[in-house]
């Protein structure tokens, strides 16, 4: 009986930063063991600091954040600047399944280990490429950070109020092509295993998020249409928008999506008046007036917590939710229940909250089996138990600095 | 036909909208075999959401179902009909793949369960997407995208660099939502394929999109759990976190290392503000970047973006230009990597598509066969798959079942 899904697979994991960690993250929930390729010469920069809250960290092994999107990893220090460290990499490569990398197009090919060479090194190897513009194209030398690939992608320019300026959301766009790796490993994977082949991936992260504006893409290439962001605001639904509620800063989500339901709502809200204006008595009438329909919901809204006003609507079956502040989550029951947040024990931060895998598989399920690795953690398994070198062999390369 | 990397799949999708058929279209643009089922008559609700061809609302052309459908087959199926549920689980028996994304009450109540579906194909890989999962106080709860943004986490804290807290939060822009979810569902499934394949052993998996939203801000929620950080959509003093606007629209920069950081400036002409002491360091540039910011913003107000993205690429900087579609639809780089395709169809004519976001060497994604039309593929997949003649096919149809 296998107990994790990806059990047997093998990652060498050349990826740094947010996009490139949490993709081979989702992977190791799953079961790869996944081997994190990095270097005090070259260390991912997630180790040190946050530039979220601009906070620096201690050393390389006291990072929160770096820790939350590399569990379940292992991890050498190999120093790629050197002649050895990349002989000693192919090695590693060589008893791997998968190479994944998020460095500028290029820069594998540039240390001898682009993906000519790897199949050399291991015929049915997988690897991935994941950069923000791709290998390919003009524009294939171009990098860039979550926040530009976001404004390239098109998203960017749909979020935020429709008077406002253009919003680049949080760190979530990161993890959104981190996704879109893992799951383009995963069908290399399952070919692999049908036929025996390997081969390699381009994927490009402004690419990866383009592909969720689809519905404005289509717009566009149909109608000429360019469309722009909204808020809350949806196509035909109304009342669809948070509303502010009872407390600091506490607002409720309220979609109505049909007539039953808005007869619902206005029973619930106690039929004031305003609910029999003309206006408001169809589904056209109330989009169209939505703003005046909005602010009138707000005066009702603000008598109850968000919780109560959820509460009473999905007991009539409308669809309503609390906008949750990170501390709410936490206390949230539901959360609870799912378990999603585990605790982990790391061997320089002690116990950490982390989240886990966001699926739950009933018969290899996804979880989080240890903390991220400290900096070259797993050199002595990796070196000594995976590829048989002798203790004398690993001291003489630290001491030249390629297992650094 | 040659191989594609998932061809070997085969998929049934009970789905509707944006998540569900998302996560099967993935599938299906990596050569699955995916068969859409639809409710006879109506077909999937996103036939009825815009944007429509030339704005005439149709059910064969909506845009958003012919982008959320490419590439598979499509058959009418009533399940609420008893002769409708031993069609599908004919079809269960035949699949390796079963997506779908009805409340768990209804499969309850159908006995489409995976207690009940495996009994007839032990193999099967079941994937129910809903919008707060099998288990917990909510699992019986209605939301929306809208709705499921806010609960998960991100919502409240968009949009980012908010002057104050007057205004309520947003959700991130379309349908990206649903998107992620679907993808995320979408990498369960093929690891649980995996799985399969090597024991012939499947399985059950429970995607909740609100867990998934939540774990797209992870490092959000970690903070408060860890560092007792409490977030919200106000303003922090960060380097230059949101677009800055240029004489024709918006760029974003960012200038995260002090490599990055001395480009930057020298590319401004070493200006005198910048020779501030605190801005030396990554952290205290960061924690005092809104005595930067003005200054850039300034700056950046005499140059047109891509004038401007393309000079600070060329010095290796981290910029780009806030596109519409517009924009990405003529974007050079896109036409050159091929990311739009046209596919024609034959309701909606010949028409431009974004296609998928990776480049398999060995098995390149093909972009060959549009949405199916509702129904279209009835009598290939009854007839040709489950044996039934063409007099029963009629008899299916005048009974509402197909």
């Amino acid at each position: 009986m296998r107990r994790a899904a990806l059990e047997g697979v093998r990652i060498a994991d050349f990826c740094w930063l947010w996009a490139g960690a949490y993709a081979t993250g989702l992977l190791a929930f799953l079961g790869a063991e996944v081997i994190k390729i990095e270097s005090m010469a070259r260390a991912d920069p997630s180790r040190m600091m946050t530039l979220t809250i601009g906070q620096a960290f201690e050393g390389m092994d006291h990072s929160p954040v770096f820790n939350s999107i590399n569990l379940n990893k292992l991890s050498v220090k190999l120093n790629l600047k050197q002649h050895k460290g990349v002989e000693l990499a192919k090695k590693i490569i060589q008893i791997s399944d998968v190479v994944t990398q998020n460095m500028r197009p290029g820069a594998m090919d540039k240390m001898g280990l682009g993906y000519e060479t790897l199949r050399e090194v291991k015929p049915d190897i997988i690897m991935l490429s994941s950069s923000s513009f791709g290998a390919e194209g003009p524009l294939r030398r171009y990098g860039g950070y979550a926040p530009s690939f976001a404004a390239y992608s098109g998203l960017t320019h749909l979020t935020g109020y429709s008077d406002g300026p253009p919003n680049p959301m949080t760190g979530s766009t990161d993890l959104m092509s981190a996704a879109t790796s893992a799951f383009a490993v995963l069908a290399a994977l399952n070919h692999r295993q049908h036929t025996g082949q390997g081969q390699h991936i381009d994927l490009s992260s402004v690419e990866s998020l383009a592909v969720f504006t689809g519905d404005a893409l289509m717009d566009y290439t149909m109608n000429g249409r360019v469309r722009s962001r909204r808020g809350n605001q949806d196509d035909i639904m109304a009342p669809h928008n948070c509303y502010r509620c009872r407390g600091d800063d506490k607002w409720v989500s309220i979609a109505v999506s049909t007539e039953a339901e808005w007869q619902a709502f206005c029973q619930v809200m106690g039929n004031p008046d305003w609910t029999r204006d003309e206006k408001f008595s169809d589904a056209y009438g109330r989009w169209k007036y939505q703003e005046e329909l909005d602010r009138l919901v707000t005066e009702w809204t603000v008598n109850y917590t968000h919780y109560e006003v959820t509460g009473m609507l999905q007991k009539v079956g409308v669809a309503a939710m609390p906008s949750f502040s990170n501390q709410e989550i936490f206390s949230d029951p539901h959360f609870k229940e799912r378990k999603l947040a585990v605790e982990v024990e790391h061997p320089t931060m002690g116990k950490q909250v982390v989240l886990g895998s966001p699926w739950k598989l009933s018969e290899t399920p996804a979880k989080v089996t240890k903390a991220s690795p400290t900096m070259g953690e797993n050199d002595e398994y990796v070196f000594g138990e995976l590829l048989g070198m002798p203790s004398s062999e690993i001291k003489q390369l630290m001491d030249e600095q390629v297992i650094h | 036909m040659s191989e594609q990397a998932l061809s070997h799949l085969k998929v049934i999708e009970l789905c509707s909208f944006v998540c569900g058929p998302y996560c099967a279209k993935l599938l299906a643009d990596l050569g699955a075999e995916v068969i859409k089922i639809e409710p006879p008559g109506v077909g999937d609700g996103s036939r009825r959401r815009g944007p429509f061809l030339n704005d005439i609302p149709n059910p064969e052309r909506s845009g958003l179902f012919l982008y959320l459908n490419t590439n598979k087959s499509g058959i009418t199926l009533n399940i609420k009909t008893s002769t409708g549920r031993d069609i599908l689980r004919e079809l269960i028996k035949q699949t390796d793949i079963f997506v779908e994304d009805n409340p768990p009450k209804v499969m309850k109540e159908l006995g489409l369960t995976y207690q009940e579906l495996k009994k007839i194909n032990p193999r099967l890989v079941m994937t129910s997407i809903t919008p707060f999962g099998q288990t917990g106080p909510y699992r019986d709860y209605k939301a929306h995208e809208m709705n499921l943004y806010h609960a998960g986490g991100e919502g409240y804290l968009l949009p980012i660099q908010s002057p104050n807290l007057t205004r309520e939060p947003v959700k991130a822009g379309g349908i990206v939502g649903d998107c992620i979810c679907g993808l995320s569902a979408a990498i369960a499934t093929l690891a649980a394929a995996y799985n399969m394949k090597e024991t012939s052993v499947g399985q059950h998996i429970d995607v909740s999109k609100q867990d998934v939203l939540q774990t797209m801000v992870l490092l959000e929620v970690a903070m408060f759990a860890n560092m007792g950080i409490v977030r919200n959509r106000l303003q922090r003093p960060l380097l230059m976190p949101t677009p800055m606007r240029c004489q024709d629209g918006y760029i974003m920069i960012s200038a995260l290392t002090n490599r990055e950081w001395q480009d930057l400036t020298k590319f401004m002409g070493n200006p005198a503000w910048a020779a501030d002491e605190k801005f030396k360091v990554w952290i205290t540039r960061h924690t005092n970047g809104d005595e930067i910011n003005p200054h850039i913003r300034e700056w950046v107000k005499q140059f047109r973006k891509d004038e401007l993205f393309q000079q600070l690429q060329e010095k290796a900087l981290a910029a780009a230009p806030v596109n519409t579609s517009e924009d990405l639809v003529n974007s050079a780089q896109m036409e050159s990597r091929g990311f739009f395709a046209e596919v024609e169809h034959p309701k909606a004519g010949k028409l431009k598509y974004p296609t998928v976001p990776y480049k398999f060497s060995g098995t390149p994604s093909k972009m060959e066969r549009p949405a199916p039309q509702l129904g279209q593929h009835n009598e290939l997949v009854y007839c040709g798959r489950l044996g039934y003649d063409k007099e029963e096919m009629v008899k299916l149809k005048e009974s509402g079942i197909i």
